[in-house]
């Protein structure tokens, strides 16, 4: 035979490989359309959500840190007594704390906070002023929506107008 | 049965008589003309905006998520805001390319797109042309895409737009032999090339069970071969974004770019199209042999409802190849086409043939 | 760019075929901002040459004027997804150095948001990478369930991806009750999905031709290149740190370290997806075991190393970082020295790419897994 025999087998070796490439090929194509079918037949599958219209049921996980803010009671007291042990810590000079010296009823002078400014748009969130603070004044509030039009709105004073020290805090 | 389908040509007649009637034969031709020039100009357009929206609905569900949900009800008119931001956006004039190339190309992609549209029959009697080489006529027509690609390419002055245009000719030529092929074969089974026969053919049952195994294989092939030459899903390597050679169409702004897009979306719906009508039954309801209650409760349903839920599934089908798998590299997508399909294509043909002579078929 | 134009004409005569395209700082898929310059001979390229430095940021000479404890939220900012890992370095040697005794606890929640964080990382990995070859789809499931770690990282944390959980002496705060029950939701969850991601393009055909035989590394050169992490294990290179200088509570735990001989892309992916399985094994190790104790020891306020140089090497996602402190008594340190993984694995890629084809180019770089800030520090 113009063929011999070792060549024939060759021939029928490499057709049945080639058809298994085939196969196999298409098989493994078919998982892959399996897969993406079972999500497109499965609208409950969905994970994103419509933001703005969701902000009613939007909940942040506690401790999301979303910006920092100064602890106010309902009595309208905060608890920094203006050491100034943030702006120490803080890296980048977020933090600028503007302290005045006022006279208490004991005739003693005595420095107090006049305003915690903080600066939002450079904050990194590193967590270190909210640690060290002595008298855990300072803590993260879950704020997150803090896009603003005008720049200088991001420089803000944590103390509330008109807020008080709250009795017993100096060490 | 027969008498239950509705026969759009009574129709046309209709129309054909009454302006006949009215006008002298010159004025009525160029009448019937231009309505059949507003209709298909019209459901070309509106048929595009609906594909653009449903491959992003459909791909966002694929992707667990929604998709455009804001523009009107379900997002259905975040496509004409894309066309209106088109529409705004500044033509950039090039220096130094060719201008009129430069201009003319998008044109000539959707003339070939378009004249390939109007022999598709959507019903019975609904298409714009019914030529007795109707199969032949659509690969001829199909093919003037490839002339506008080109002139696209080489126009733009840019070496990556030139690059990217060779290796889409490349593509384009070669795969479509493949689908040269897979059509031959179903020609073989029917006997025709005229699209309504073909369609009129598949009464007793769609040619995909009729002609079983190579019916079966020269569908998958033509569905690959289609979704390459559309430059769609996993062959478009040449305009993907994530290469490094940008691709044709990289110097077209504003509604030249449009006039790509929209092509390429129009080729993917002929392309389903015609595997629906050559396999799937075009218009023709599901009839099993000798079920008669069934055919009959098949036949309710609107033939023109029928196409386009068939085409529904075949479009998913092309959408998903898009969206699941990872892109071949030209010279995998080149060792495809002609060391796999080609042969396989033949093969699939002297199968066909032999099965035709033989009678092994229902 | 003048001299390597005016070097290749001294040096060879540039045919016709020849070509210099630049794959410029802003491109979708070199993940950051990184500029190639490729030398193209038709489709083949010839040369890559990376040209870094377009975010660098001066981390490493802002460290000089900041005390310890501030130094740790700018480490979170180099490869920023193993931020845990790059904190924990600084801590370690901190805590070596002033030989402090951190609790067990401490050791057992560093380890696991060390994991955590591995897994995250890899996750990531793979939606880009499968973007970057064109399946579209994997970037959104891969992102999807790395929705549920971040989850975990942010009620316990505080934060999704810069996490500064950690400080000298232990955690900044103790971890949230619902820690270990949504851990092992999240491991139950996992473990259905990742064969899914085997199905969807692991074992995809044409996957599989696009990246076997694609990229190859053999060992040698890995080694001389200090090609670490998973990429070098991908060519054989047994780099794990977490085997060989254990840290934490990874010598009492049982994994496998991952490798595979071949060297080329194929590898590399397939060591990061058994990573992800390894991880997940580890976490369930120690999950269940979190001893009770303190969350941070109790540090001097202001913390003065004693002079010296301090070494610590830590395994984050991507290979092998090692941080070095020069001290000279100073509450800040004289010079502080990050040897980042992706430098190091970068500078093999120009004799991974020599002959292979542009379209190559983008799934070896997507291989490698680079994080460019961390590059440029």
């Amino acid at each position: 035979m113009l063929i011999t025999f070792n060549n024939k087998l060759k021939i029928i070796m490499s057709l049945t490989s080639y058809l298994g490439e085939i196969f196999g090929g298409v098989k493994s194509l078919l998982t892959g359309m399996r897969v993406t079918t079972s999500y497109f037949i499965r609208p409950s599958t969905i994970v994103t959500q419509k933001y703005p219209e969701n902000r009613k049921t939007l909940k942040m996980y506690e401790g999301f840190k979303g910006e920092v803010v100064l602890v106010h009671n309902e009595k309208n007291e905060h608890k920094c007594t203006g050491c100034g042990i943030c702006e120490i810590n803080c890296p980048n000079g977020t933090i600028e704390i503007i302290a005045k010296q006022i006279v208490t009823e004991d005739g003693k002078k005595k420095k107090v906070i006049d305003k915690h400014i903080y600066r939002l748009g450079m904050c990194s969130f590193c967590g270190l002023c909210v640690k060290t603070c002595p008298s855990k004044a300072l803590a993260f509030g879950s704020e997150f929506e803090h896009a603003v039009f005008d720049r200088s709105k991001l420089t803000k004073t944590l103390n509330n107008d008109g807020s008080t020290l709250m009795k017993g805090v100096e060490e | 049965m027969p008498f239950d389908i509705y026969d759009f040509s009574t129709l046309t007649e209709a129309i054909d008589l009454s302006l006949r009637a009215s006008m002298p034969a010159f004025w009525a031709v160029v009448i019937e003309f231009s309505i059949i020039g507003v209709v298909f100009l019209a459901a070309y357009a509106l048929l595009g905006l609906g594909l653009v929206y449903a491959e992003r609905k459909v791909c966002a569900l694929m992707q667990n998520r929604l998709g455009p949900n804001r523009v009107g009800p379900f997002g259905l008119f975040q496509t004409v805001a894309d066309i209106i931001k088109l529409l705004f956006k500044e033509l950039i004039q090039i220096k130094q390319a060719d201008k009129l190339l430069f201009n003319l190309a998008p044109f000539i992609v959707i003339l070939g797109s378009l004249l390939a549209f109007g022999a598709i029959p959507f019903a019975k009697g609904l298409h714009a042309v019914d030529l007795n080489i109707g199969v032949f006529y659509v690969m001829a027509v199909s093919s003037i895409g490839v002339v506008g690609i080109l002139l696209a390419g080489w126009s733009s002055n840019s070496k990556y737009s030139l690059l990217g245009a060779m290796r889409i000719g490349a593509q384009i030529v070669s795969y479509e032999l493949s689908v040269g092929m897979a059509l031959v074969t179903m020609v073989v089974f029917a006997g025709t090339l005229q699209l309504s026969e073909i369609v009129e053919l598949q009464r007793e049952g769609w040619f995909i069970v009729r002609g079983h195994i190579p019916a079966v294989i020269a569908f998958i092939v033509l569905l690959i071969a289609g979704t390459a030459e559309t430059n769609r899903g996993p062959f478009d390597l040449a305009e993907a974004e994530s290469e490094l050679t940008a691709g044709f169409h990289t110097e077209y702004s504003g509604m030249k770019f449009a006039f790509f897009f929209l092509a390429e979306f129009m080729n993917m719906f002929v392309v389903a199209a015609i595997a629906t009508t050559l396999f799937w039954g075009g218009w023709m309801p599901l009839h099993f042999g000798k079920w008669e209650a069934f055919n009959h409760i098949m036949d309710f349903i609107p033939p023109i409802v029928w196409f386009f839920g068939k085409m529904a599934v075949i479009i998913y089908l092309i959408m998903l190849f898009k969206w699941t798998f990872p892109r071949l590299r030209i010279d995998q997508l080149l060792t495809l086409e002609w060391k796999y399909l080609l042969p396989i294509n033949l093969f699939n043909i002297l199968l066909m043939a032999f099965i035709v002579l033989m009678g092994w078929h229902w | 760019m003048k001299e390597i134009l005016e070097d290749k004409l001294e040096n060879s005569n540039i045919e016709s075929q020849d070509y210099v395209i630049n794959m410029g700082p802003q491109h979708p898929s070199t993940h950051g901002v990184m500029r190639f310059l490729l030398t193209l001979k038709g489709e083949v390229v010839e040369s890559v040459q990376p040209h870094c430095g377009y975010i660098h940021r001066g981390i490493e000479k802002m460290c000089e004027r900041l005390t310890y404890p501030q130094v740790i939220h700018l480490t979170d900012r180099l490869d920023y997804l193993s931020a845990h890992i790059n904190n924990e370095a600084v801590c370690l040697i901190i805590e070596d150095a002033l030989a402090v005794e951190v609790s067990e606890r401490v050791k057992y929640v560093r380890t696991i948001i060390d994991e955590l964080n591995r897994i995250a990382s890899h996750q990531l990995w793979w939606a880009a990478f499968g973007m970057d070859l064109g399946a579209l789809t994997t970037f959104f499931y891969g992102l999807r369930d790395r929705e549920k770690i971040l989850d975990i990282f942010e009620q316990s944390t505080g934060s999704r991806l810069l996490q500064s959980y950690n400080c000298p002496g232990g955690l900044m705060k103790d971890i949230h009750k619902n820690f270990q029950k949504d851990i092992k939701d999240f491991i139950k969850y996992f473990r259905k999905k990742l064969p899914e991601y085997d199905r969807l393009l692991t074992g995809n055909v044409i996957f599989k031709q696009r990246s076997k035989g694609v990229g190859f590394l053999t060992k040698e050169d890995a080694i001389s290149y200090g090609v670490t992490g998973p990429s070098g294990r991908g060519s054989g290179f047994a780099c794990d740190i977490r085997k060989k200088i254990p840290y934490g509570v990874y010598n009492k735990v049982d994994f496998k370290e991952i490798l595979y001989n071949e060297g080329d892309t194929f590898a590399r992916y397939k060591v990061r997806i058994d990573e992800m399985w390894e991880s997940m094994k580890i976490i369930e190790q120690l999950v269940d075991n979190i001893p009770e104790g303190d969350y941070a020891a109790k540090m001097k306020a202001v913390i003065k190393l004693p002079e010296g140089d301090y070494f610590q090497r830590v395994e984050t996602a991507r290979g092998e970082l090692l941080v070095h402190i020069v001290s000279d008594g100073n509450k800040n340190p004289y010079r502080i020295k990050f040897r980042s993984p992706n430098f190091s694995n970068l500078s093999a890629i120009d004799t991974m790419s020599r002959n292979q084809k542009i379209a190559d180019l983008v799934a070896i770089s997507g291989s490698l897994d680079l994080v460019i800030p961390d590059l440029d520090k």
